[in-house]
């Protein structure tokens, strides 16, 4: 058994496409990223990428799951995601090629029921085989039959439900100025998935400052939601085992080894830290963990093996859901145009993400973004936002008219969450969603008059 | 009913108005801002939208050949030929190509103690706002402090590491390089100041010295000059003794 990798060609209009591996087949069948451009990696032309398409759709997943990208001798995170795989369940399909794959996704009688079944037999090289030929309506269709419901304090990912991450950033740490921000983002209805703070000071005593500062404050006013300060992990834990008040702990993945390396992790220290966060964080669970990723981190660590970086993605998707986190996103437009060039790419990245995160069976959001050295604006991210709620992302990153001012970049906006609700006739966390009518934020799930007022939360 | 657009802040009878007012003022994000129904609105919109325009001209304009001229800069490129392909492939911006270096052995002063070099990186409002105030204070403060001083370079589509690779053509002790920073919304004219002793193609960013955040409301441009002069002075000592030591 097993069919080891040997060359793959496909002819069209007569000429002939000839690829060295899969992992080449892989990268070739991309859409366009800058990049798989700037790792050498991309097809050389639009009839390239086809042909490699054409070759992925008949690929078998028994070939896929035989030749992981990189060699699970090699790297940690193939023998994670292996290790992940139900042996029946992949048996079940190992004949399959990705086109059917694609096709049973898409087929009208494949619910979410189905896609569970599914689910655990399919390795991440597999999930990135089968984005590789979806269209972007594809990816929303698929994306929208998942349901994917985790627990901390508040539920997200409940059919009918959008959440969002508060994102109160501050250029100098300063609590007064990350909670009044909160207020103002709460008063829009946002924070349900998290208040979640990137500190600027990754130190664990300042971790345990912020940690303290928006534990009292979700405490004082009952908020049914979790708190994070996104330092590194090693910082969390010590500032945890201080006795800090973290809902969650939160890291940065990769999808290989090294890239994990790069960020300062392994599979060890993360087994280490979910155990700790089930012991020791504050919230109710049983999902304390928080990951985020983004295509592109490894080859801007000089990371990624030769693969591309949409199968690294998915790589990090296999990794993450060995923790049952409660929350995962992808920063999709953050890390530059030299990974995802403009808007289009950038948008194309993100419904791909969202996509893949949820075939592994993960709470999957984003982070909408883009700096601004890359070709997009706020248009573009508000489409995205748009789509994605179509595609029932479980939850997006807001922060203050969204420009985050110490991250430097553009995110979604608080307004962006009433908005996307409203729009698409969707509520809150069910127990944040108690909370705003309660508040007298939110009247039968529409603003009232006292939203978008950060002053309501300054009474005693 | 026509919308109330007059507020002190844009929010419609706040709960607390002089604490929002206080707020609003005093704190680095864009709060206390109101809404249109579930959007924002219209003045909070356009003030976000011009923000981003400034940063995303200083990215894409360039500077200009007069400005060049007036500071009497020997004007180069990198490697990369357009801005698409600066920004889409940095390494292009760290390097020059064998004819470039090639120019710069001819039209500039070699083995000089300090090359100063210029980078539009991805501000060129940032060069363009600071480096006319700020070269002059340098020159005159390098003069003072009897070093040597090149013939500074414009490096059009430069990146930080560009000095690495000008620095090592031309022999130079050490090297400054002026690179406009990837503006934000709240300023879009940052630049920084990178230091490298003794370069060599390949050098680390990660391990160059730095000043940054050099723009009107951050270290104005006539005290950064005098301050990377003193740095500068401390580089070229540090080689010279560096050198005495008789390290291979």
């Amino acid at each position: 058994m097993g069919s080891k990798e040997t060359g793959y060609t496909a002819t069209i209009d007569g000429i002939e496409h000839e690829f060295d591996s899969i992992r080449s087949v892989l990268a070739k069948a991309n859409e366009r990223k800058s990049g798989d451009e700037l790792a050498g990696l991309a097809a050389s032309s639009s009839a390239e990428r086809i042909a490699a398409k054409d070759i992925v759709s008949r690929l078998t997943l028994e070939t896929l799951y035989e030749n992981p990208v990189v060699p699970a001798d090699e790297d940690e995170v193939t023998r994670t995601i292996r290790d992940g795989v139900c042996e029946e369940t992949y048996a079940e399909i190992a004949d399959w090629t990705v086109a059917d794959l694609r096709e049973f996704l898409l087929a009208e009688s494949t619910d979410d029921e189905a896609i569970r079944a599914l689910r655990e037999g399919l390795t991440s090289e597999m999930i990135a085989a089968v984005t590789k030929l979806m269209s972007n309506l594809d990816l929303v269709v698929a994306a929208a039959k998942m349901t994917v419901v985790a627990r901390c304090n508040s539920t997200i990912g409940t059919e009918g439900t959008v959440s969002f991450r508060l994102q109160p950033n501050d250029p100098a740490d300063e609590t007064e100025n990350i909670l009044q921000s909160v207020r103002e983002g709460l008063s829009y209805g946002v924070g349900d998935a998290v208040i979640g703070i990137n500190p600027v000071s990754d130190d664990a005593a300042q971790v345990k400052e912020i940690l303290q500062a928006t534990a009292e404050f979700i405490d004082r006013w009952d908020v049914p939601t979790q708190n994070c300060v996104l330092g590194h992990i090693t910082t969390q834990m010590d500032a945890v085992r201080n006795g800090a008040p973290a809902d969650l702990l939160f890291q940065s993945i990769a999808g290989t080894e090294r890239g994990n390396r790069e960020f300062g992790i392994d599979v060890e220290l993360l087994d280490d830290a979910a155990e700790l966060g089930r012991n020791l964080c504050r919230g109710d669970g049983p999902n304390v963990m928080y990951f985020e990723t983004g295509q592109g981190a490894e080859l801007s660590n000089d990371a990624h093996e030769g693969v591309d970086q949409l199968t690294l993605e998915a790589r990090c998707y296999g990794l993450a859901r060995e923790y049952d986190p409660f929350l995962v996103n992808t920063v999709v437009g953050f890390i530059g145009p030299e990974y995802l060039y403009d808007g289009k790419q950038v948008i194309r990245a993100g419904l791909e993400d969202v996509f893949m995160g949820k075939l592994h069976g993960l709470p999957m959001g984003i982070d909408a973004c883009y700096t601004n050295h890359t070709k997009a604006d706020q248009n573009d991210i508000e489409n995205l936002a748009v789509l994605l709620t179509a595609a029932g992302a479980n939850f997006f990153i807001t922060v203050p008219m969204g420009d985050d001012v110490m991250l430097n970049y553009q995110s979604n906006s608080y307004h962006d969450g009433p908005t996307l609700r409203s729009l698409f006739g969707l509520q809150a966390a069910p127990e944040f969603e108690a909370w705003l009518e309660e508040m007298g934020i939110t009247d039968d799930g529409r603003l009232t008059e006292r939203a978008g007022d950060p002053t309501i939360f300054t009474q005693p | 009913m026509r919308p109330n657009n007059d507020r002190r802040s844009g929010v419609e009878d706040p709960e607390d108005e002089p604490r929002l007012e206080r707020f609003r003022d005093s704190h680095p994000s864009r709060i206390g801002v109101g809404r249109a129904g579930s959007r924002p609105r219209t003045e909070t919109l356009l003030e976000f939208r011009l923000d981003h325009a400034k940063a995303r001209d200083a990215v894409t304009t360039h500077v200009s050949d007069d400005l060049v001229a007036d500071l009497d800069l020997v004007s180069v490129r990198s490697r990369a030929e357009s801005k698409t392909e600066f920004l889409a492939e940095p390494s292009r911006g760290r390097d020059i190509s064998e004819e470039t270096a090639e120019r710069i052995r001819e039209d500039c002063a070699m083995e000089p103690q300090v090359q100063i070099v210029v980078s539009d990186g991805l501000s060129s409002t940032a060069v363009e706002t600071n480096v006319p105030e700020l070269l002059p204070v340098l020159r005159d403060g390098l003069a003072d402090r009897g070093l040597d001083v090149g013939t500074p370079i414009f490096v059009e589509y430069g990146r930080v590491d560009v000095m690495d690779a000008i620095g090592a053509e031309l022999g130079a002790d050490c090297c400054v390089n002026l690179v406009g920073e990837r503006p934000g919304l709240a300023t879009n004219e940052s630049l920084s100041a990178y230091f490298v002793a003794d370069p060599e193609r390949g050098g680390a960013t990660s391990e160059k010295s730095v000043i940054s955040n050099i723009h009107r409301n951050g270290i104005p441009p006539v005290e950064a000059g005098a301050e990377i002069a003193a740095v500068l002075e401390e580089l070229c000592e540090a080689e010279r003794n560096g050198c005495d030591t008789g390290d291979p």
